[in-house]
């Protein structure tokens, strides 16, 4: 494979898709399928073929809107309905060519004005499992580029000069830990994508694996150029079988156009990537703990130094980077560092896709330029609270996170920005929450979550964790005191400082940070005995059961 | 396989700090590894062949373990006794790590499922929009609490960590297919549909 046919395979798919005088692209990301989009996509090509007339129904990853899901989107009038059923395929196939359809026609201008498209920039646009029109916009020109015309040491520093963090949570300087492991000695290297997605409520990375699974390879094979790997790993949670499907088509694909293999491009560069499974333990999003996984081991985390650059899978230098991380790779070497440190704030630069869910009226996955206010997010992206009721706080980073209160939407969005108020950036999850949540038992809920998923390595995490769910039920069921409270922070500080590894380390920012912002309603809880949202029961109803430590 | 080298029974010794011998002594006095010869398959189900199959697509390497305990539950349903003490042996890993490793994982199933499995999502977005809620309906309508399965083997009730389709919540997973938006009185009519089946 070489860029002229690289352009010549673009070309013919352009050629390809001129014939057709419109084009109707059906969604379908789990949210639209469980919505009934693959009904749909079968009813409409049935109709397209009884009206005769030259229409491409093309599958395709998320839109991003997916309340308002089944979308379908057509092209080139670029028309997006909205709850579209299979009964009215007939209806859109039939509207071709004049007026659109007035009753599925939906108006998110204010959803889609303030993005800006960089890791979803073909989603929505292609059949994820075709990997031609994946070429078709730009696909692989990157890697190809980066082969034939830049060294290992270039393509490092234009990622360095991008100024890209790690979207993993952690927002470690990618362009950095790329050089470390392209440093480190050894015969053998590799690559790991992170797509351990385990923070409920974030469905990112599920997404992009979904509806643009080649951005993910491209980017993992110019990575293992850059630090001189030839085998990579794409670790996917089990819990998403419709991104392992389609991973698994897009890497046959690829191995059968040369991309990935011995002699890639016809230059010596060998690079091949396995799947691996995740089988549901959140700790597995932990670097240490995702590689002993892929060893097949139990995924316990281990103290760093050294670091997975270092020594990572069998001992050998390791580059683990997020999906997110790996898809932002092909637009920065296409369009060089500078373009991209165009975008976003002075420490954090590009953009970042967020999956906002809760108590709002838009759900779904937004993408938007870093150093962006909170309020806009919320308010003008994702519509505001619906229902009548009041926002109260939106949780960012899944349990390692913590809630943001209503007084400080004006913070724009950054790493840093977050965790100076006590959350994290985390993977991009966005849970906005209402008047109706009380936020002692949200907190409640994370720990709880964070004690089950402990996996009971480091005294601080796995008996920590239980005895803050004790306290956090003690305080919910009406019987905490305001020692208690003491207790409980002085605890989350001890568990902060002392654990081995992230989830643990985090695990407190969920407590810490609704004691820090919503002090009255733990209050509320201790003294009056009165939960102000109306959620806990306020007396046990089954008498107080101890919890087990294995300390 | 292109990148067969640090996988097949020569891998180099760097590699076998985590590739400890086990069931079966590998390394002969001079160096010389041993050819191994795996068990051979518990019974003529045809399902164990789906699962020597993993295991040889992998070289018998001990790091296939997690994907080869996927397959064994993908055709089973779950993981007995048996099935684990085959794995472990074929891919000559202790006993005690196979076991562990089943364990350790949410996914790995030790109880057969019920005829059809009713799993609500509880992550964060289902929790906020009422999945505890959802949880206690069926708890109370089947008797039984989550993770297990009612007693004429009809319905097992589970929940998920999080299944990616959020922007759905409430989620529940009908025999594995995503349902959003669950209210309590649809996923009691779908256990009723279920239950006098």
């Amino acid at each position: 494979m070489t860029i002229e046919e690289l352009e010549q395979i673009a070309k013919s798919v352009i050629q390809e898709n001129e014939k057709y005088d419109f084009e109707v692209n059906v969604c379908m990301d789990l949210a639209c399928m469980s919505q009934g989009s693959d009904r749909l996509r079968e009813a409409l090509l049935k109709a397209a073929e009884a009206s005769g007339k030259k229409v491409l129904v093309r599958r395709t990853g998320c839109m991003g809107p997916c309340s308002s899901g089944p979308l379908v989107r057509v092209d080139p009038d670029e028309h997006l309905y909205h709850h579209v059923k299979a009964d009215k395929a007939e209806a859109i196939v039939n509207s071709l060519g004049s007026e659109p359809v007035p009753e599925l026609q939906c108006n998110l201008n204010d959803h889609f004005d303030k993005q800006v498209r960089v890791v979803l920039e073909n989603a929505g646009h292609i059949d994820p499992e075709k990997i031609d029109d994946y070429i078709s916009r730009d696909g692989y020109k990157a890697l190809l580029t980066a082969l034939t015309e830049m060294t290992p040491n270039g393509v490092i520093h234009r990622i360095t000069e991008s100024g890209l963090r790690g979207r993993g949570g952690g927002g470690y300087p990618t362009g950095l830990k790329w050089g470390t492991v392209a440093k480190a000695g050894g015969d053998m290297k590799y690559v790991v994508c992170n797509g351990d997605e385990g923070d409920p409520g974030a469905f990112m990375d599920r997404s992009v694996m979904e509806g643009d699974p080649h951005r993910v390879i491209e980017g993992m094979a110019i990575a293992a150029y850059a630090v001189g790997a030839s085998k990579g790993f794409i670790y996917v949670r089990a819990e998403y079988p419709v991104a392992v499907s389609r991973l698994t088509t897009a890497l046959r694909d690829a191995r059968r156009r040369g991309l990935l293999g011995n002699g890639i491009c016809n230059t010596p560069f060998n690079f091949d990537i396995e799947i691996r499974l995740g089988a549901g333990a959140f700790v597995c999003g932990e670097e240490t703990a995702l590689l002993a996984s892929i060893e097949g081991r139990r995924g316990a985390p281990r103290t760093r130094p050294p670091y997975p650059a270092v020594s990572g899978l069998w001992g050998k230098p390791t580059l683990l980077n997020n999906v997110e991380t790996y898809a932002n790779i092909a637009p920065i070497i296409r369009n060089g560092g500078k373009w991209f440190a165009n975008m976003g704030s002075e420490r954090s630069k590009g953009t970042k896709v967020f999956a906002l869910t809760g108590k709002i009226t838009n759900t779904g996955l937004v993408e938007v330029p870093m150093g962006i206010k909170l309020r806009e997010i919320i308010e003008e992206i994702g519509g505001g609270v619906p229902g009548g009721h009041t926002f109260k706080a939106v949780q960012t980073g899944g349990p390692s996170g913590g809630c943001i209160p209503a007084e400080m939407l004006d913070l724009g969005v950054s790493y840093d920005a977050l965790m100076a108020v006590g959350s994290i950036m985390g993977s991009g999850g966005m849970i906005v929450m209402d008047d109706t949540s009380c936020m002692v038992n949200v907190a409640r809920f994370f720990v709880e979550f964070c004690m089950t998923e402990s996996c009971g390595k480091c005294i601080p995490c796995r008996a920590g964790t239980a005895q803050m769910f004790t306290l956090l039920s003690r305080i919910c069921d009406g019987k905490g005191t305001m020692e208690d409270l003491d207790l409980l922070i002085g605890l989350c500080n001890t568990i902060k400082d002392t654990s081995l590894c992230g989830l643990g380390m985090t695990a407190p920012n969920p407590v810490l940070s609704t004691i820090k912002y919503f002090k009255n309603e733990y209050i509320e809880h201790i003294v009056n005995k009165r939960c102000p949202a109306g959620v806990c029961a306020m007396e046990a109803l089954v008498p107080e059961a101890p919890v087990e430590v294995l300390a | 396989m292109v990148f067969s080298a640090p996988y097949n029974t020569s891998r180099p010794k760097a590699e076998q700090r985590l590739e400890e011998p086990c069931c079966i002594p590998r390394l002969q006095p001079g160096g010389i590894v041993a050819a191994f010869t795996p068990p051979p398959l518990p019974s003529d189900d045809k399902r164990w062949k789906i699962v020597n199959g993993t295991m040889r697509k992998n070289g018998f390497a001990h790091h296939a373990l997690i994907e080869t305990l996927h397959t064994v539950q993908s055709a089973f349903g779950y993981l007995d006794d048996d099935s684990i003490r085959f794995v472990a042996q074929s891919l000559r890993v202790p006993l005690s790590q196979a076991y562990g490793v089943v364990t350790f994982y949410h996914y790995f199933s030790l109880k057969p499922p019920g005829k059809h499995t009713m799993t609500v999502c509880a992550g964060t977005a289902c929790y906020i929009k009422g999945a505890d809620k959802l949880i206690a309906t069926a708890q109370k309508r089947l008797g039984i609490s989550h993770g297990q399965t009612t007693s004429d083997g009809q319905i097992s009730l589970m929940t998920a960590r999080c299944v990616g389709a959020c922007s759905r919540a409430p989620v529940v997973l009908c025999d594995g297919e995503v349902a959003g938006e669950m209210g309590g009185d649809q996923m009691l009519e779908q256990l009723e549909r279920w239950a006098v089946e």
